[in-house]
This record gives C-alpha cells, sequence and structure tokens, in this order.
C-alpha cells in the first residue's frame, strides 16, 4: 500500500479544504490577530495536524512552507505585532512564540521519522541478489609441492633445525664422491644419473638433495641440524609414478653422540607431523654408500586406500664416516644421521593424488584445487 | 634381480611347511633383502600324470597323422563313471602304457595358455598331453614329455605341478650393492637363517684343502691393474672328459633355472649357470678342442675386437681384462671379456665332447667398467662388480666337473689349474660399545660376538673385539659395517625413537622467506604457481626468436636426455613457462596467468671443469675453489605469463584483457616485496614486443629483469591468446639489491592535507617515468622544504589544442608538512618549483 492513498496520513491540501476559516494565501492582510489566543491555537492545531499528515519528505516541506514560510497564518500574525499597542506587544510575542515553537518541534519530529522511513526503504530498495557469482578477480593458487615443502621445512625450523639449500647442476665430487658413493662403485649406476656432456665437465644433475649436506658440512660451524628441500633428477621418464624431476627433502644432524634413535626420533615426529598423530615409522635394513648403517623408511599410513598399512616414505641411516672426513669432521668425535624422502610422494600419499602427469605438467586446475592451507 | 624359488632355498635351509612366497619376502625384508616381485606359478589349474591307455592313429585330409587317445588321469580326474579321458595329440613319441603329463580344462599353461575342453579332428579333445616347451620347461618341442625318459615314476593322477614344480611362486628379491653374496641361494638362505633363526647348511663346505698338481696351463699377464688391483686374483680350471655337454640338462636343473629366469641351453652350460645360481660363483665352459694352451689372462690392446656370445663384434678398450687362448702364440686369441662374457668360438656346441670349466675371481672394478663400457650388465658381471666369495672357484668348479659326469657321462682329468692369489680379509677392531654408542640400543658384549659370529665372523678378545670377517663379505671393512650387522639382525625394531634437542636456530634465512612472500603475493595477484621441467631445445629458442649471437643460446647440454630434441638446460624460465602456458591453452583454457620460480643454468663460456677427485678426503681449498668455479652459476628466477582475460566478464559486464600493465605490475610487486626500488626503461629484448618492452634496473644500473607484452610471432608460434604478456627476473640480483635491513618507519604528520593538481605539456617522446621523477624533484627540492607525501601521476592526454607532438602529463601531488599546516603560498611554491625542475629538464610547460 502507498502512503499516499492512507487515508490517515492526509495531505496539507486535504487539511487547507477542511479549515474552519479561508486562508487567503495571495493575499497580505493578517487574516488572524496576534493576540486571538483561540485563533493561533486552532492555526497551530492545523499546522501540526499538517505536519503530522505529511507522509513524505517533499510533504513536509511543503507543510513546512504552508504552516511556517513568510505567507504562513503564524508569519503573518507575527508581523502585525508591531502594530500592537505597547503593552499587547509582549503577550502577543509570547503566545505566537510559543505557537511557532510547537509547530517546528512537530516539524522536527515528523522530519526524523520521514527520513529514517527513507533510509529504511533506500536499504530495502537496494538490495541485490547475493547469489550472483562474485569471482571479479583471477584465482591464483601456490603449487601444492611448494607449500608443502614449506610446511616440512617449517617442522624443521620449529625443531630448531635451519633450512640449506644448493645447486641443482651439481659437481660430481658433491654428488658421489663425497657421498662415498666410488667411481666405480655399483651404487654410482643405479642412480640413473643425468650427465653434462661433455663428461669432462665433471658436472651431473644432482641425483638427490644430499650432496647439499656436503656443502653444509664445508661451510657450517658444528654442530649441524639442517633440512634441506629440493629439486633433483633422474633419467626416468614420465609415468603415473615416475617423473624425471622431483623434489626431496634431505635432513642432516651432525653432533657429538647421536644415536640411531634420535634418527628415528625425528622420523616419528615428521610423520606425525605430516600424516597425523598416528603415524610412525619403521625402519628396515638397507644399504645406500652415504649412510653406514642405513635403513629404509617405511610409514605407517592410517589413511592408506584399502585400509591402514606400510608404505616405502624414503631412506635414512647414520652418516658414513667416510662422508664426514671428506667434509672435513671428525669421525672419532662427531657423528651424525641423514635421512631423505620424496616430497612428490609424500603430496601423493597425503593429498590423494593418483597421477604424477598432473603435478609436473602445471595445468594450472592442479594447482587451482590448493586454494586451502594444506 | 635375483629369483629365489622356495623348493631350491629349502636345499640349504629347513623352511617351514607350507612357507609362502609372500611370508618368505616378509621374513627376508627385515635382514634387508625386499621384495622386488612375486612371480606367480608358471602353471595354475590341473595338471596330472596320466597313463595313455588307448592311442589311435587318424590320418587327416590335410597329410597330418594325429593321435586319438584315452589317458588315464586317476579316479578323481577321469570321466563321469570312471573311463579315461579321450584326447587329440600330434605327437608320436609315446605308446600305450607310457606316463605322460596331461593338462586338464581349467590349466593355464605359460604363455598364457588356457586348456578347454574343445572339439576338433572329430573329436572332443578334454585336455593336452604336454610337451617340455608348453610347460616353459625348455625348448625341447619334439615330442611330448614321457615320464619314464626323465626318470620319473609317479602314480596315475599325481599332481603334475608339484612334481615338476611348476606350481610354484617365486619371489624376486632387491639385492643391495654390499650385499654380492646374496645373489645366490647360498647367500639368501643364509640370510633367510639370520632372519628366523632356521637351520642352515652352507652348500659350499667343506672347501677342498687338497692341491691337486696343476692341470690346464694358465697365464696371468695383467700389464696395467686398475687402482693398483690385479685384474684377477683366482683363477681355477679342470677338464671334463668324454661327456655329452650338448645334451638337455635334468629335467630338474632345467626347472630351477627356468625358475629362476634363465634358459635352459644344454648339459654344460646349464651346470654351470645352476652353479651360479646355488653359490653366487659364477662359471664358464669352453669345448676344450678349440681352446689352445694356454689360457692367457691380459688386458685388451688398442684395436682388437671380439665377437661375443651374443654375435655383436665389440671393439676393445685398452682397460677391458681378457681370456685368450695361444693357437698362434700366447695370448694371440680373444675368447671372453674377463668375468663378462664369453666369445662365440669357444663355446660348447653339439660336438663337444671334452671340456674345460673355468672359475675366476676378476676385480670388481674391472668387471664394472667393462661391463658398464659393453652395456653388458650380464649375470656374472653383476656378480664379480659386487665381489665373489674367494673360496668358492675351487669348490664351484668341482660341483660343475660333478654335475657333468653324473648327467653327462664324463671322466675328469685329476689335475686342477688353481692360481690363488686371494688374500684373507683384514681383522676389524671393534670397540665393544661402539654398536650400543652408535644405535642406542644397550647391546651386550655377548650380544654383539653372538651376531657378528652367526653371520660368519670370527670373534677374538673381549673389549676391544678383533673381529675376522667372512669370505663372503667384501663389504665388511670397518667398524661402522659391524655396528650395522648387530643393528640388523638384533632388529630396526629395537631402536627407540628418541627426539634430539637442537641447539637454537634462526629460523629460516631472509631469503627463503622473501621467496616466500614473492610466492604468496604473485598467487594473491591472481597468478598460479607452476614447476615446469629444465629441459630445453634449442627450436623453442628459436621459437622465442632469440638472435644467434643471444648470450640465452649459451646453455649446458646434457649427454643423456629424456628427450633428445631436448638436450638442454634452460638459461631462463620463459621458455619453459611459455611451453606450461601454451599446454594450458591448448587443454582448453581460454585465460592463462602462471608463474614459476625457479634455477637457470647459465654457464659461461671458458668455464673450467669441476675437478674430479677421491671420496673420503677432505679437499684441499684450492680443489675446493676448483670445484665451485666449475659448477655454472644457477640464479634463482621468477617469471609469469598472462594470456587473455587479465579479469574475468560476467554478470557485471565486460572484462579486461591482460596487457603490459599487468606484467609490468607483477614485476614491480616482486621488486616491492623486497623492498627495491626498479627503474623502468623501454627496450627491445625478446621474447617481447619490441615496442612493449620494459627493461627493469635497479638504481644502481644492474638490469635485473624485463616485462611486457609478448612479440606477436612468439604469440603465434605458441598459440597464446592475442597480446599475452610476460615478465622474468633475476630474483638473486634482485635479493642482492635488497638492503637486508629493517624497513625505517617516516612518522605520520596529523596536519591537514594540501593537494595540488599539475598538469605539463612536453615532447611526446620524453619518458613519462622521467618526468614523474622531474616532478618528484621539483616537488622535494622547493623551498618548503620536506613536505611532499606523493606525486603521482593521473592523466596522459594529447589532441585536441595541444601543439603535435606534444603531449600533457598530469600529476597530483600530495603534500603535508610535519610542523605546521601548509599556507596557499607554500603549496604554490611547492606547484612553482615543479614547473620549473619539468621545464629545466624537458621544456615543460604549464598547460594552459
Amino acid at each position: 500500500m502507498r502512503a499516499g492513498h492512507d487515508p490517515a496520513r492526509r495531505t496539507s491540501a486535504w487539511v487547507a479544504q477542511h479549515l474552519p476559516w479561508k486562508v487567503r494565501m495571495s493575499d497580505d492582510t493578517p487574516v488572524l490577530s496576534p493576540l486571538d489566543e483561540a485563533g493561533v491555537a486552532a492555526v497551530v492545531v492545523a499546522a501540526v495536524a499538517a505536519v503530522e499528515a505529511a507522509s513524505t519528505l517533499d510533504e513536509l516541506k511543503s507543510a513546512r512552507l504552508a504552516h511556517t514560510g513568510e505567507r504562513s497564518p503564524l508569519a503573518l500574525a507575527n508581523r502585525g505585532i508591531g502594530a500592537l499597542a505597547p503593552a499587547d506587544k509582549g503577550t502577543a510575542g509570547k503566545l505566537l512564540g510559543a505557537a511557532r515553537g510547537r509547530v517546528q518541534q512537530a516539524l522536527a519530529a515528523r522530519q526524523e521519522v520521514l527520513e529514517a522511513e527513507r533510509d529504511a526503504r533506500v536499504l530495502v530498495e537496494e538490495a541485490v541478489d547475493m547469489t550472483l557469482p562474485a569471482v571479479r578477480h583471477p584465482l591464483g593458487a601456490r603449487h601444492p609441492l611448494e607449500t608443502l615443502s614449506e610446511r616440512i621445512a617449517d617442522m624443521f625450523v620449529a625443531m630448531g633445525w635451519e633450512i640449506a639449500e644448493g645447486p641443482e647442476l651439481e659437481a660430481e665430487w658433491f654428488n658421489f664422491d663425497a657421498l662415498n658413493f666410488g667411481v666405480d662403485h655399483p651404487a654410482r649406476q643405479m642412480q640413473d644419473t643425468f650427465f653434462v656432456d661433455p663428461p669432462d665437465a665433471g658436472l651431473v644433475l644432482r641425483t638427490h638433495t644430499s650432496p647439499v649436506q656436503a656443502r653444509t658440512l664445508l661451510e657450517r660451524d658444528l654442530p649441524v641440524y639442517i633440512a634441506c628441500p629440493g629439486k633433483v633428477f633422474r633419467t626416468d621418464a614420465l609415468d603415473a609414478t615416475h617423473t624425471p624431476v622431483f623434489h626431496q627433502v634431505e635432513g642432516l644432524a651432525v653432533d657429538k653422540g647421536l644415536t640411531m634413535a634420535n634418527l628415528k626420533g625425528v622420523l616419528d615426529h615428521f610423520a606425525r607431523t605430516i600424516f597425523g598423530p598416528e603415524a610412525r615409522t619403521r625402519l628396515r635394513p638397507a644399504f645406500f654408500p652415504f649412510t653406514e648403517p642405513s635403513a629404509e623408511m617405511d610409514l605407517w599410513f592410517p589413511q592408506k586406500k584399502g585400509g591402514p598399512g606400510w608404505i616405502e616414505w624414503g631412506g635414512c641411516g647414520r652418516v658414513n664416516p667416510n662422508v664426514l672426513r671428506a667434509c672435513g669432521v671428525d669421525p672419532e668425535v662427531y657423528s651424525g644421521f641423514a635421512f631423505g624422502m620424496g616430497i612428490e610422494r609424500t603430496l601423493m600419499l597425503r593429498n590423494g593424488i593418483a597421477d604424477m602427469h598432473d603435478m609436473v605438467e602445471g595445468d594450472i586446475r592442479f594447482s587451482t584445487q590448493f586454494q586451502a592451507v594444506i | 634381480m635375483p629369483r629365489v624359488p622356495l623348493s631350491w632355498l629349502g636345499d640349504h635351509v629347513e623352511l617351514p611347511a607350507g612357507l609362502t612366497a609372500e611370508r618368505l619376502a616378509e621374513d627376508l625384508v627385515r635382514v634387508g633383502l625386499e621384495e622386488e616381485a612375486i612371480h606367480p606359478a608358471a602353471v595354475s589349474g590341473p595338471l596330472v600324470v596320466g597313463e595313455v591307455v588307448e592311442r589311435t592313429p587318424e590320418p587327416q585330409k590335410n597329410g597330418k597323422t594325429i593321435n586319438w587317445c584315452r589317458v588315464d588321469v586317476g579316479p578323481a580326474h577321469n570321466e563321469e563313471g570312471g573311463a579315461p579321458r579321450g584326447i587329440v595329440c600330434g605327437a608320436h613319441n609315446f605308446d600305450v602304457g607310457d606316463r605322460v603329463v596331461v593338462a586338464l580344462p581349467g590349466a593355464v599353461l605359460p604363455g598364457p595358455f588356457p586348456i578347454a575342453s574343445r572339439k576338433t579332428y572329430g573329436h572332443v579333445s578334454d585336455g593336452m598331453i604336454c610337451s617340455a616347451r608348453e610347460l616353459g620347461l625348455g625348448e625341447d618341442h619334439a615330442g611330448i614329455i614321457v615320464l619314464a625318459t626323465l626318470g620319473i615314476d609317479a602314480p596315475v593322477g599325481t599332481d603334475a605341478r608339484e612334481l615338476l614344480g611348476l606350481g610354484e611362486e617365486v619371489l624376486e628379491i632387491n639385492v643391495t650393492p654390499d650385499r654380492g653374496y646374496c645373489f645366490s641361494m647360498r647367500g639368501v638362505a643364509r640370510e633367510y637363517a639370520h632372519s628366523t633363526g632356521a637351520a642352515f647348511t652352507d652348500p659350499a663346505l667343506p672347501v677342498p684343502t687338497d692341491t691337486p698338481e696343476p692341470g690346464f696351463v694358465v697365464e696371468i699377464d695383467d700389464q696395467a691393474p686398475i687402482h693398483g688391483v690385479p685384474g684377477v686374483d683366482r683363477f681355477v680350471a679342470r677338464v671334463v672328459r668324454g661327456v655329452r655337454a650338448a645334451d638337455p640338462s635334468p629335467t630338474w636343473m632345467q626347472r630351477r633355472l627356468q625358475q629362476a629366469g634363465m634358459r635352459a641351453i644344454n648339459l654344460a652350460v646349464d651346470a654351470t649357470n645352476y652353479v651360479m645360481l646355488d653359490l653366487g660363483q659364477p662359471l664358464h665352459a669352453y669345448d676344450l678342442e678349440r681352446v689352445a694352451e694356454p689360457l692367457v689372462v691380459r688386458r685388451a690392446r688398442a684395436g682388437e675386437t671380439l665377437r661375443t656370445l651374443d654375435d655383436t663384434v665389440r671393439t676393445l678398450d685398452p682397460e677391458d681384462l681378457l681370456v685368450t687362448d695361444s693357437p698362434d702364440g700366447a695370448g694371440s686369441r680373444i675368447i671372453g671379456l674377463a668375468g663378462v662374457m664369453g666369445g662365440g668360438d669357444s663355446e660348447v656346441g653339439p660336438t663337444t665332447s671334452d671340456v674345460l670349466v673355468e672359475a675366476a675371481r676378476w676385480d670388481p672394478v674391472t668387471v664394472a667398467r667393462t661391463a658398464r663400457r659393453h652395456k653388458l650388465p650380464t649375470e656374472a658381471a653383476k656378480r664379480y662388480e659386487r665381489g665373489v666369495d674367494p673360496q668358492l672357484a675351487r669348490v664351484a668348479v668341482d660341483r660343475v666337473v660333478a654335475l657333468l659326469v653324473e648327467h653327462g657321462g664324463g671322466t675328469p682329468d685329476d689335475t686342477v689349474t688353481d692360481i690363488d692369489r686371494t688374500t684373507p680379509p683384514a681383522p676389524i677392531t671393534l670397540a665393544a660399545d661402539l654398536p650400543s654408542r652408535l644405535v642406542g640400543v644397550p647391546y651386550t658384549v655377548d650380544e654383539v660376538r653372538e651376531t657378528l659370529t652367526a653371520i660368519g665372523c670370527e670373534v677374538t678378545g673381549t673389549d676391544p673385539l678383533t673381529v675376522l670377517p667372512p669370505t663372503w663379505r667384501p663389504d665388511l671393512t670397518v667398524g661402522v659395517d659391524l655396528v650395522e650387522e648387530v643393528a640388523r639382525l638384533r632388529g630396526y625394531d629395537a631402536i627407540p625413537s628418541i627426539l634430539p634437542p637442537a641447539p637454537a636456530g634462526r629460523g629460516l634465512s631472509d631469503e627463503q622467506r622473501a621467496r616466500r612472500a614473492v610466492a604468496d603475493r604473485l598467487a594473491c595477484f591472481g597468478l598460479v604457481e607452476v614447476l615446469s621441467y629444465p629441459f630445453v631445445g634449442a627450436d623453442q629458442l628459436d621459437v622465442l626468436g632469440l638472435d644467434a649471437d643471444d648470450e640465452r643460446r649459451r646453455a649446458i647440454r646434457l649427454a643423456n636426455p629424456i628427450a633428445e630434441s631436448q638436450p638442454l638446460l634452460r638459461t631462463d624460465l620463459l621458455v619453459t613457462l611459455l611451453d606450461t602456458a601454451r599446454r594450458n591453452v591448448a587443454r582448453g583454457a581460454s585465460d592463462v596467468a602462471v608463474f614459476e620460480l625457479g634455477l637457470v643454468t647459465l654457464p659461461s663460456a671458458d668455464a673450467p671443469a669441476a675437478p674430479r677427485l677421491p671420496g673420503g678426503v677432505l679437499p684441499s681449498d684450492e680443489q675446493l675453489e676448483a670445484l665451485d668455479a666449475g659448477v655454472p652459476p644457477q640464479p634463482r628466477h621468477v617469471a609469469g605469463v598472462l594470456a587473455g582475460l587479465r579479469e574475468p566478464a560476467g554478470w557485471w559486464g565486460p572484462g579486461r584483457r591482460a596487457d603490459h600493465t599487468d606484467a609490468l605490475e607483477a614485476a614491480l610487486l616482486v621488486a616491492g616485496t623486497l623492498g627495491v626500488e626498479l627503474v623502468v626503461e623501454n627496450a627491445v629484448r625478446a621474447p617481447w614486443h619490441p615496442g612493449r618492452c620494459a627493461r627493469l634496473s635497479t638504481v644502481d644500473g644492474t638490469v635485473v629483469g624485463h616485462a611486457g607484452e609478448l612479440h606477436p610471432n612468439v604469440v603465434a608460434a605458441l598459440d597464446l591468446p592475442a597480446r599475452a604478456v610476460a615478465f622474468e627476473l633475476n630474483l638473486d640480483e634482485l635479493l642482492a639489491a635488497a638492503s637486508g635491513g629493517p624497513v625505517q618507519a617516516s612518522a605520520l604528520s596529523t596536519f591537514p592535507l594540501a593537494k595540488e593538481d599539475v598538469a605539463l605539456v612536453v615532447a611526446s617522446d620524453v619518458p613519462a617515468a622521467a618526468v614523474l621523477a622531474a616532478v618528484r624533484a621539483g616537488a622535494e627540492g622547493s623551498e618548503v622544504g620536506d613536505v611532499v607525501e606523493q606525486v603521482s601521476l593521473f592523466d596522459v592526454y594529447s589532441g585536441g589544442q595541444l601543439e603535435a607532438g606534444t603531449r600533457s602529463l598530469a600529476f597530483s601531488l600530495r603534500l603535508r608538512a610535519g610542523d605546521r599546516t601548509l599556507t596557499a603560498a607554500e603549496t604554490a611554491a611547492v606547484r612553482d618549483s615543479v614547473v620549473a625542475e619539468a621545464n629545466r629538464r624537458f621544456g615543460a610547460t604549464l598547460r594552459a
């Protein structure tokens, strides 16, 4: 229902029509005596009625003009005060002042009500369909391998470890010899290494992040507790579970009195941090040239497809004394442990990624799935 | 990797009844032998012994004659009512009363070849009488197997799978390089005993202690040992005469060879392979008639060639160690690559009756290099390069000789050539508490001693212990090797989990934090992080429009790339990132915004090689410097590509296409994140549009990257949306330019802001950035003092009443003093100073 059709809200025109006297707007002659108490009261009643009948701010504006404007009865009456006897002037002044005050009061009150109504109406009118899509800006995303690497780094940093890095194209000495892979050792052949042409350059794409171990021991003061996440390279063709370029995170601790039990402690902590409180690790005897004793590490993975179980997660062991010697560390005084695991594998397990292709091909649909903090 | 048939393993170690391959794998993995695969049984389903009760030859129209047979396969398998089964058989080497092997419907033979009842030659053939080849037992398919000829006597209805070992799963294990002895049933049985405590009998015992007269003359003439290690330190040779060497080997041997993944060939070859698989000692059998005494072991001479058994002529390397014989003088004819592969000329053939059996112990390094050089990772080479027990050669030769005599009827010579220059293992001194200290489990001295004794060591003394490793463990040379043995056999499960307290760390480095911030900012900016392979081809650089002498073409080349078409390592990120963008577009993405952080490799033209240095020794400072110098610089770059719409279209209206400002904004965002101010100038550089490329430099003039719209040819060649844009920055250079110190804050004035707009008319070819710099300098240099809060360019206008060749640049100045309200006169003074400076530098005038 529109306000204008509400019989309870009457226009000033209606009020004027029904007043007991005639207001002659075109005539300067005052029709109301400044001393006519009853007349003034009637005018006030009429004015207040008109004000209260105003249903819009425009109508209120008209009512204000009609009842407080220069040609309004009260204004005209006020003008007549000057012609009164001095004794009457005070009485008339009071009478008209009070009358005008009441009208102004009514105007102010009505003004407030109408403005509030208008404001409320505007808000209703401005309502929009909030279910319309709100995608004005393109969605960016981090690659989950990177965010997972950062998460892993944060865990090590929280333990007081630091994050070390090194080159991806590496001297063979750092990738192999320093790590106790002799030139003719079968293990050196098992690494599926990318070699640089010509072979005399003595360079390979690092096959593991372990050269960073050697670089760290050469550069830093002991004790050393570092983790090194990074890219590594093997000559595997890309398929669902292999990629020639992948990521590892390696940990190395060299200090006095470290044991395999300390290695196990770090691995269990790592597993719980990344895979939840039920996760734990298991060691199996293995061989790596740069560790002795060496172990393969299995992860108890509660979310494994087909039921909880052990899955291979990485390799580890105590740093081989030959590695320490190559890096100028006395193996009689210091000992250490090292471990490494694939970040792709970790991500695949943790985030249910079935195919390596999705992770490495740079399809934006892959990364944009990982908007949430993972 | 070695395959372990359970029935064979059971010859050397007690196996529990009902042991499965899966269970065996679990037992072995505990001691470090990992499962590689479990190979299913060769034959599944019913395969039984049958007796031929009727055989009716039936000539066919095609000239063949088939036999319609009735075969009694026992009450469990005969037809209902007990009648023998009707089977059609094409072979003729059998008769009524012979016992044969019958595959019944439902059986699956190797192939896989499923057996079913089928109509053929007018009969329903209800099974198949099998030949050796059909069962995967050898190459013999001249006729079906008649069990009596194999010396097998089994009742009708017997399960022939079990009888012939065809129903057995076979475990394949992965042997790590330090456990060469596990390339044998002997070694695996020993490890099984370690894992389970089962009783183990060493099949290599007893080691003969007699010293027979030498026989066939063998000379060792190694003039070029590698690393000073002689190429051979044991050589045993013995002759067997009058042996049916080319006959098939016995079925049980063929069956075991087949289970182990080897082909049966003839008695002599099979016997050497069998003993190798059983004991771990590779052997060779020569036709004595084709070998001219003496055998000479020597290195190859440059240019010599050999046709190996695989019928390949190989050019030999002077490092290759050879077995030669002497038809025209000592060592004149090459008959084999020592420890790797024999030559074709001296092998056992159909006419062979006298056999020379050889077993040697070749130097692992020599064999490894030769096997690698000639790409021949043979069974022999795999064992030699991991180390072969020096005590085995004589044992193994005797074992082969015995097999030849037993199954080929020969007579061995009494003489045995045995050149033995092996050295016994060196004793290791082991502090009794070392295992406890390193592993963190309190092993007692007795436990340590027991464990080491169990693996074959002789342990004497109490503390330190003196440990003499067994001959089959060349990997045990120092204390930690023994520690691993103790930990391994006492169980890794016993190791507790104790987090070590690390000293307080410093957190991520500034650079690491900065890199994270850059990546996060770019993602927030709407770019998707991707990772691309660093491998590129020269054609990709051509697509980018790089000049022939562009420094980005100087790239590291891989000797063995994944794809021959992409042998180079990237020298910038865009080359691979653009390919990633292309792939996304090809997959249907219409709008692509991607970025990557990664290393590029920038070899210098005259980089020295990285020196080859030994392991286990700290290099000198000079050597370490040389190593560093040999590794090319690999700065970390960040690059981005935006193609298609930067802001999407939608119900709100049209979208906005990415343009050069987006690339520039992203680049400046990166620099801003690191607190580095960049100077932007127009530049020409591939792969960008020559008129829409910005060179980005630090204030000291170091160029750190470029940004802008890509060249239309590049966009077209990569099928990207029109007017795609890109940026690339050297993040390491940016980090170097960053101050590194904490950001220093300015005090915030709360006095009123004064705004002043200035429109300046300058020649159109004056870069906006230069005018902006002049405006800033003018404002900051005014007599009013330090009142400039912000200067920005907000409008560019040309045409209209402006003179041709000029344009108007409008700047807004936000001015505020720290100590007072600026007066109108002061504001005007700043404006005047701006105009004066712009006029001084570029002849700018205030726009009317």
